[in-house]
């Protein structure tokens, strides 16, 4: 949202209620998971959404270092989200930025809420998030990814976390971020959804929105989680069924 | 049937086993794998993720650290386990356990308990059970060694069988192999073509057609003679089941996904 | 699923299969794993390459940007080679400040770059003591399966072979236009086990190993950069048949990284 005072402002959404990509408002961008897509991971995934490329990787139960975060009741659940340098058109120094720090924050909590840590006591599971192309909506292909990677790595959990911004471009409510949506529209709002208990683990807004835009982008928000769910337990059930998958790319 | 986290089970009255949750009266898988009803119970049995210690799993380790009481075990489990010195056919005295196992040492141990705090209670003392010497260990996914074992021991034997090898199975995926340099190359090659291909229907047939098509001839065109060992104390060939074994699932070698065993 | 110790069961069956001429994975001791090249893989670089050595799988991007030549190389521009040996890529990796294997990896490959002159840095000057390129290598190791410094600096080369300056981007030209490279330093690793001394070493043969020796040649028959590690040793014959053997592969996978392709 930094689009006060900018020039050339695009024009995000077209008389006929299309967007900059042609997509409508409710629409997702292209989305593609390939579960156990590394081979030293206890379990792993990559994430192409739209021109976002994330790839995450599960580490775990494993001991934990440094030792003394250890919790004697609980595995420790810790996630690292970093931005490769050459994933965004202004080079990144390499390193964890403030943002990285605050993402691998929520991130983490969103799978503290589901994953049964109890089960493994003195334990961390470890959970990295690389972005290798960036284009709005980073935190939650990563979340994404992570996802299907605890279940590849058979962590156990209520459900998998399909994750999705919703926001508003031209006053408009609009499903799945691009970059440019992301830079000029008026709000940006990702969540995470438990699609068991229908409940949000991650919830974040930036912007400005009525109480009416809110609960429309909370509805239009859990309608996507619930077609991106979909699409997780696809990757995942591609890699482990035996026979060819119906609907599947086999 | 493969279930996924999250995914409801019709549980037809059995209680939620490991794998599951109940949540409002109904049970949800939470990990991914085969669902398998033993009743009175319901479990999902998992078919990735690291390996799960269970009392009286036989596994390999490697030592890792030396204490004065004890030795750290590393068993590809969540957490190191430790082998107290009382845990060992020795009489280690204080402080001297260095004499007996070093870091790298690989040992056959069974799981004798798990505490609540995670910690995983091993012991040396048993039959089959021992140090390791020569040969080598070659590491494959937990879910899989059902599948090198065979239904009431059938694959390990067709294996050692067609090999002459000697071969220790563990039960987190670590499986020791002890024979000629030959004899390791095939049962090796096996293991990796379980490993990689297990799920899909006709691996024993796959396996015996590589064993024999690899079978090294002798002056007399028979079967290759059982090699000798590479080592003098070499344990006998532990970790295999007897018909009472309550283990995964043994899936058979029909074009449909793999059914559990319903014992 | 390797642990930190490797069991030494393990390591005396390596050194014993390389007595006879023989590894693991049924290569022969001169032989690599097979390679693949993707350029282009990431649109939000000026130039990038996806690697695949075997199992392990590295990542590269260029990004070049407007800035301040050094002031002691006023008519040049800047060259700067990072290497991320991120946690995702193996269980033996930690987050937190760079260990030393990755900064050796960084400079080993960065050391290729600038010896064999890569890029010619006088070109990357705009206006002398004012502007130049900074020309930034970042290269990410996702699957570490051993071998990370051919694996890296094939990435890195691949990448500078199909890299476009941003000119127009950032009002410094007319057009974008492509990076000129004139060199291709390709970089061989070989490591000891026992008497014998093997290409490409996978994840365990580099835990097994007695020495390390990797040897950056370019087009031209030049040998550019040099790097002993781990704890062992060779001798002047040693490392004479290890360069005649690092110019043979070199030159095969300096065809990869032209084609973009195996």
């Amino acid at each position: 949202m930094g689009s006060v005072g900018a020039k050339d402002v695009p024009v995000l959404l077209s008389p006929e209620g299309l967007r900059i990509d042609g997509r409508k408002l409710d629409e997702l961008r292209p989305i593609h998971i390939e579960a156990g897509a590394l081979h030293q991971a206890d379990g792993s995934a990559f994430v192409e959404w739209g021109a976002n490329k994330v790839m995450a990787a599960v580490y775990g139960p494993r001991e934990v270092h440094p030792r003394h975060l250890q919790q004697n009741n609980k595995a420790v659940i810790q996630c690292r989200y970093n931005m490769a340098a050459f994933a965004v058109d202004e080079r990144k120094r390499p390193g964890l930025d403030r943002r990285s720090q605050e993402i691998s924050k929520v991130i983490a909590e969103a799978f503290e809420s589901v994953v049964f840590a109890e089960e493994y006591p003195r334990t961390s599971i470890d959970i990295y998030i690389e972005v290798l192309q960036a284009n709005a909506g980073t935190r939650c292909a990563g979340l994404v990814a992570a996802s299907v990677a605890l279940a590849d790595a058979g962590i156990p959990m209520v459900d998998l976390l399909p994750a999705v911004a919703v926001g508003k471009i031209g006053g408009a409510i609009a499903l799945d971020l691009k970059k440019e949506e992301d830079n000029y529209g008026e709000a940006d709002l990702p969540m995470a959804l438990v699609p068991q208990s229908g409940r949000l683990v991650l919830l974040q807004m930036e912007g400005h929105m009525t109480e009416d835009e809110l609960a429309q982008s909370l509805d239009l928000g859990v309608t996507g989680c619930r077609a991106i769910y979909e699409k997780m337990k696809l990757a995942l059930r591609e890699r482990y069924s035996v026979a060819p998958v119906p609907g599947g790319s086999a | 049937m493969l279930v996924l986290p999250g995914e409801e089970i019709q549980s037809h009255g059995l209680k939620p086993g490991p794998g599951t949750y109940r949540v409002g009266g109904k049970v949800y898988a939470s990990i991914l794998g085969l669902l398998a009803p033993r009743p009175p119970f319901v479990q999902v049995i998992p078919l990735s993720g690291r390996y799960i210690p269970k009392p009286n799993d036989v596994v390999i380790g490697t030592v890792t650290d030396v204490q004065t009481t004890f030795w750290l075990l590393n068993i590809d489990a969540p957490r190191w386990a430790p082998l107290h010195m009382t845990g060992t056919p020795w009489k280690v005295d204080i402080g001297e356990c260095e004499r007996y196992l070093k870091v790298g040492d690989a040992v056959v141990v069974q799981v004798e308990n798990l505490d609540a705090t995670g910690r995983i209670g091993v012991t040396m003392n048993g039959e089959g059970l021992g140090k390791l010497e020569g040969g080598t260990i070659v590491t494959i996914s937990p879910a899989r060694v059902p599948r090198v074992v065979g239904r009431s021991g059938s694959m390990i034997q067709t294996i050692t069988r067609h090999t002459g090898a000697q071969v220790a199975v563990g039960q987190n995926g670590r499986i020791w192999i002890g024979g000629s340099p030959e004899a390791i190359h095939r049962v090796s090659a096996v293991l990796w073509m379980i490993d990689e291909d297990g799920q899909r229907p006709g691996l024993t047939e796959r396996v015996e057609s590589y064993l024999l098509a690899t079978m090294p001839t002798n002056a007399a065109g028979a079967e290759a003679p059982r090699p000798e060992s590479a080592h003098r104390d070499a344990p006998p060939a532990p970790g295999l089941p007897d018909d009472e074994e309550d283990g995964a699932p043994e899936p058979n070698d029909s074009p449909d996904e793999p059914d559990p065993d319903p014992t | 699923m390797s642990g930190e110790v490797a069991a030494e069961i393990r390591t005396t069956h390596i050194l014993d299969l390389a007595a006879e001429g023989k590894r693991l994975d049924g290569r022969g001791v001169d032989e690599y794993r097979k390679v693949t090249v993707e350029t282009g893989y990431v649109a939000s670089a000026d130039g990038s390459a996806l690697v695949h050595l075997g199992d392990t799988t590295v990542l590269a991007g260029i990004k070049l940007e407007p800035g301040k030549p050094f002031p002691d190389t006023p008519n040049a521009g800047v060259l700067t080679t990072n290497a991320e040996l991120i946690p995702l890529s193996n269980p033996t990796f930690e987050p937190g400040p760079p260990q030393p294997g990755a900064i050796e990896v960084s400079r080993v490959v960065d050391r290729a770059i600038r010896a064999a002159e890569t890029i010619d840095l006088t070109r990357l000057c705009v206006t002398p003591e004012e502007k130049c390129w900074t020309c930034f290598t970042d290269v990410h190791v996702l699957d570490h399966s051993g071998n990370l410094i051919d694996a890296s600096l094939l990435a890195a080369v691949s990448a500078l072979a199909h890299t476009t300056v941003p000119a127009k981007r950032f009002g410094i030209a007319e057009a974008d236009y492509a990076l000129d490279v004139q060199h291709l330093p390709i970089e061989c690793t070989f490591v000891r086990l026992g008497d014998v001394i093997v290409v490409d070493p996978t994840f365990d043969e580099e835990q097994a190993a007695q020495g390390r020796l990797t040897v950056a040649t370019d087009e031209t028959g030049r040998v550019v950069a040099m790097q002993k590690g781990l704890v062992g040793a060779f001798s002047p014959d040693d490392v004479k048949a290890i360069t005649r053997r690092a110019f043979v592969h070199g030159e095969r996978l300096r065809q990869v990284a032209k084609g973009g392709g195996p």
